[in-house]
């Protein structure tokens, strides 16, 4: 039970360090780096506006979206760490949970009428079609390596020794797993969460019209994701021995740290490639991960 | 016969005469009372709903087997009717769903403006006691007899409103597919009978080395009522222009029959070749990729369900691609996991789409269009028809916590069993699994479009800003089957343990118990409790927002549009451009034909911009065949005379041939 509270309670923390990179590789001082924490304790003591147009759904969506990925921690193992409730197939309600948190979002964006929120929408569904089977593949690499068909199993079998074993294999599926965590967190170089051009904006467009309240749970939201996604990745990394779970979570959080340090040199190193591109790009980690995946087959 | 199974299969033939009863009761009083002949239909055909739900749950819960023969003038028939839990299992959603859609036609076709009520109660309620009869059927010819009769009855519910020259062309499309589809059955039956030596189901027999061939032909006679891709071409033209209610019974429950009767010839069948299996599970991902790629490219709200239903049908293939190429390689759990995943579907398909037809009925009912572009903001003034199709837009997309997730779900984790084991049969998991995740993603793409332009925004035209909410007869029966999605996600376990029986049918009762021993083969109960978590975390979070927003101003105000000053309807994303990005990436399938005036000049007058994407299979391979059938088969023409005479004299001549051909043994 201790990884999901850690993981509600220190996800706003991973935009700060991203942004603290990225702001060292400029040459500024950048924002603190637990601005989050203090833009979400403003936001939910704010008061609200809302669009004529809206109705319950615009509403709901932000709210869904939040209880979709707290109730992703309960199958989400971190690492050796497991998860609280695993089941065999854990991992499809994973994804599903994750689908109906952008179903959500979505249409939110819709219920506004705004030709913004409508193009951000159309974007996100589109990149969504090719992010899921790739990250599903992915996913069933792991599975076979393992022969387990729940994830917290699955990670828990992979060590230092697995990754002497299986370097090639896990190298392919962890690189697909990285294109994918930035992709589904509106990263560059998919997305630009810093932008101010709402026409080139994908996730930020969506959520144009919310502010308050909403607006808290979705960048909470926002910085949770970026915690689920990760959890999928950093597993594949070295941790404590099995029997030691607070070592081990100590080691998720680190590398989930290390992570976010990644995604800012990332982000500051390379630039937004053209939005005809990213299905390609979303494509190649789909064919990384089954390339991972036929390997297993000997 | 034991009673336990006596009862409920005279209960059944007892709701097949009332419905029967009914329908002609309410055709000849419709002369003199619109009033009374509405009631007759609609209550006789509740009711024998309501009584063969009854007697289908009862069936299958207490695993009822049994046949009933009556002697029969008809050469080779046998009125022998039996049950068994594949039978009852598919008597369920027909039951369900006719019922309620009954009771929602009261509303959708008031008023009757002087026409007969009497004319469609009669063909719907025998549309009911056909699709019953054709699961209850124990006799070739009285399958085929049920079958044909299907088939007709929804012909005429079809042309409905046949004053459209559009409806009688779909019409007559859906005539002459299904007759085709027939063909191929009758060559099955035929075989089979010839084989056995009567047209018993229960005297069938499989000729030496014959059974993937035999599987070929139901693939391609029941695939035509299914729709699975290349025969759905019917599915999309008649399926819209039929009236709601009839549209929701048959993408529904109807194109069942055609799945039913797949699984009801591999019991007959029993083993059949691997290839059989790749075929099926090959036209199944064939079938879903393609039917949600289509659907996505439609603005015709009903269309668009239609083409979602060839997607749903491959989902459901899918699965029993999945059963038989586990019953091949030996793969126990995947068999049961296959099979139950596709049966779960079956069910759970019917709900939804129902659902989704009876909501896209009372839209188009409200604002006299189905085109999803002259629709916009409906939400707001249809809350509980809006309400209960965004339940159904998230249950079709597999979503947690509603019922599309859990047959998805059991088909993946056969899927993913089958990826983990060796061998060939491991590609066939890879397959399943990749075409899931895409068919996953795109129909997300599809029911957000649909649901978002047609309910949310502003009103795109002047009729949409002047709906009402259907009346409570429409409502009522959208809101159960919206319930009921929710109830069957929540309570998968219970389910499908219920359809346990009608599995092991198919795969063996011990492979049955080695799937409930080695997999999830019963729904986890993990997953149910992670579903209840979301609901109560959605309902906490819900409270903590009314709490924090408790005291503090909420405005209102308008979109903001980037400090544009008059935002206008005009100015939100369309259907066609919200699908844009995707539709353009599968251009090479879906091919659209796009007329466009681009605006030019520096004072740019009149600009369009027009999307038509007409049926793949239809345009490159069954319009060719039909047209060069056409041109052939006009050189017979000279036989057709008009001239009585000369037709006399056909028969004569046959008869003589024939003759001749008895006398020469």
């Amino acid at each position: 039970m201790l990884h999901p509270v850690l993981a509600v309670l220190v996800a706003p923390l991973l935009p700060g360090v991203i942004n603290r990179t990225k702001a060292y590789f400029a040459g500024r001082q950048g924002p603190p780096l637990l601005q989050a924490y203090c833009d979400l304790a403003k936001l939910f003591r704010k008061g609200a506006t809302y669009s004529r147009t809206t109705t319950w759904i615009f509403r709901a969506g932000p709210i869904v979206n939040f209880a979709c990925l707290l109730a992703a921690l309960a199958v989400l193992p971190l690492g050796r760490v497991a998860a609280p409730l695993p089941f065999a197939g854990d991992w499809i309600l994973l994804a599903y949970l994750l689908g109906l948190g952008r179903f959500c979002t979505v249409i939110a964006a819709l219920d506004t009428g705004s030709s913004f929120e409508g193009m951000g929408a159309s974007r996100e569904v589109q990149f969504a079609a090719f992010a899921e089977p790739a990250l599903l593949v992915g996913l069933a690499a792991l599975a076979r390596r393992a022969q387990e068909l729940s994830l917290t199993p699955m990670y828990a079998g992979l060590s230092g020794a697995e990754w002497a074993q299986a370097m090639p294999m896990l190298a392919m599926v962890a690189t697909g797993f990285f294109v994918l965590y930035l992709a589904e967190n509106c990263r560059i170089p998919v997305d630009d969460p810093n932008t101010h051009l709402e026409l080139t904006m994908i996730h930020e467009a969506m959520v144009l019209d919310h502010g308050s309240v909403d607006f808290g749970f979705v960048q909470w939201g926002a910085a949770l994701k970026l915690w689920v996604l990760g959890a999928l990745l950093v597993g594949l990394f070295p941790s404590a021995p099995a029997d030691r779970p607070l070592a081990n979570l100590a080691v998720g959080l680190g590398w989930m740290l290390a992570l976010a340090v990644a995604t800012g040199v990332a982000e500051s190193s390379m630039a937004r490639i053209r939005l005809l591109r990213v299905p390609q790009l979303l494509v190649g980690a789909g064919v990384l991960c089954a390339l991972g995946l036929l390997l297993g087959f000997r | 016969m034991p009673p336990s199974a006596s009862i409920p299969l005279f209960v059944l033939l007892g709701a097949l005469g009332l419905l029967a009863a009914s329908g002609v009761a309410s055709a000849w009083i419709g002369r003199w009372s619109e009033r009374g002949s509405v009631w007759l239909g609609v209550s006789g055909s509740a009711g024998a709903c309501l009584a063969g739900l009854g007697a289908a749950l009862a069936a299958l819960a207490f695993r009822a087997e049994g046949t009933l023969s009556f002697p029969w003038s008809l050469p080779y028939g046998a009125f022998s009717v039996g049950i068994d839990p594949l039978s009852a299992f598919f008597l369920i959603p027909t039951f369900l769903l006719s019922g309620l859609a009954a009771a929602y036609a009261v509303g959708y076709f008031r008023p009757w403006n002087g026409r007969n009520p009497g004319r469609f109660w009669l063909f719907y309620n025998a549309l009911v006691a056909s699709m019953a009869l054709v699961a209850l059927a124990r006799n070739g010819v009285l399958f085929l007899v049920a079958w044909e009769a299907m088939s007709l009855v929804s012909f005429f519910l079809v042309v409905h409103d046949d004053a459209g020259a559009g409806v009688r062309e779909a019409g007559w499309i859906y005539l002459v597919a299904t007759h085709i589809g027939t063909a191929f059955l009758l060559a099955l039956f035929i075989l089979l009978g010839r084989a056995g030596g009567s047209q018993d189901f229960a005297a069938y027999a499989v000729p030496a080395g014959s059974a993937g061939g035999l599987f070929a032909l139901a693939l391609v006679g029941f695939g035509t009522k299914a729709g699975l891709v290349p025969f759905h071409v019917w599915l999309p033209e008649a399926h819209p222009a039929a009236p709601s209610p009839v549209s929701a019974v048959m993408s529904g429950v109807m194109i069942k029959t055609g799945i039913y009767g797949i699984v009801r010839t591999l019991v007959l069948l029993g083993a059949v070749p691997g290839w059989c299996a790749w075929l099926m599970l090959g036209m199944g991902a064939v079938s879903g990729v393609f039917g949600v790629l289509f659907a996505l490219a439609q603005r015709d709200l009903k269309r668009l369900l239609a083409y979602s239903s060839i997607e749903n049908v491959g989902l459901v293939a899918m699965g029993i691609g999945l059963g038989m190429l586990g019953v091949h390689h030996g793969l126990p759990a995947v068999a049961a996991l296959g099979f139950a995943g596709g049966l779960l579907h079956v069910l759970n398909h019917a709900v939804f789409k129902g659902l989704l037809f009876l909501g896209a009925g009372s839209v188009a009912h409200a604002t006299g269009t189905r085109n999803v572009e002259r629709m916009g903001g409906l939400l707001r003034r249809m809350p509980w028809t809006g309400a209960a199709f965004v339940a159904g837009s998230v249950a079709i997309c597999g979503l947690p916590p509603f019922n599309g997730f859990t047959g998805e779900f059991l088909i993946y984790v056969g899927s993913f069993k089958m990826l983990l084991g060796a061998g060939s049969a491991a590609l066939g998991g890879l397959l399943a699994l990749v075409a899931l995740a895409l068919i996953g993603g795109l129909a997300a793409a599809c029911f957000t479009r649909a649901f978002g332009i047609a309910f949310l925004g502003e009103p795109r035209s002047s009729a949409a800003e002047q709906v009402h909410e259907a009346p409570l007869s429409m409502r009522g029966p959208m809101l159960v089957l919206a319930a009921l999605c929710l109830a069957i996600g929540l309570g998968a376990g219970g389910v499908v343990r219920l359809m346990e029986p009608a599995v092991a049918m198919l795969v063996g009762s011990a492979a049955v118990d080695a799937g409930r021993n080695s997999a999830p083969w019963l729904f986890p109960i993990a997953c149910g409790a992670v579903m209840l978590l979301l609901l109560a975390l959605i309902g906490s979070l819900a409270l903590l927002r009314r709490r924090l927003l408790a005291g503090r101003s909420v405005r209102r105000a308008v979109t903001w549009d980037c400090g544009y000053a008059a935002p206008a309807a005009s100015m939100q994303y369309t259907a066609t451009g919200f699908a844009q990005p995707l539709t353009q990436a599968a251009a090479a399938l879906l091919r659209p034909e796009i007329e466009s005036r681009p605006p030019e000049g520096i004072f740019p007058a009149a600009a369009s911009f027009h999307a038509e994407t007409p049926d793949a299979a239809r345009e490159r391979l069954f319009d060719p065949l039909f047209r060069g059938a056409a041109k052939w088969l006009g050189r017979l023409r000279w036989l057709q005379q008009g001239r009585v005479h000369w037709y006399i004299l056909y028969l004569v001549v046959v008869l003589a041939v024939l003759l001749a051909w008895a006398l020469r043994s």
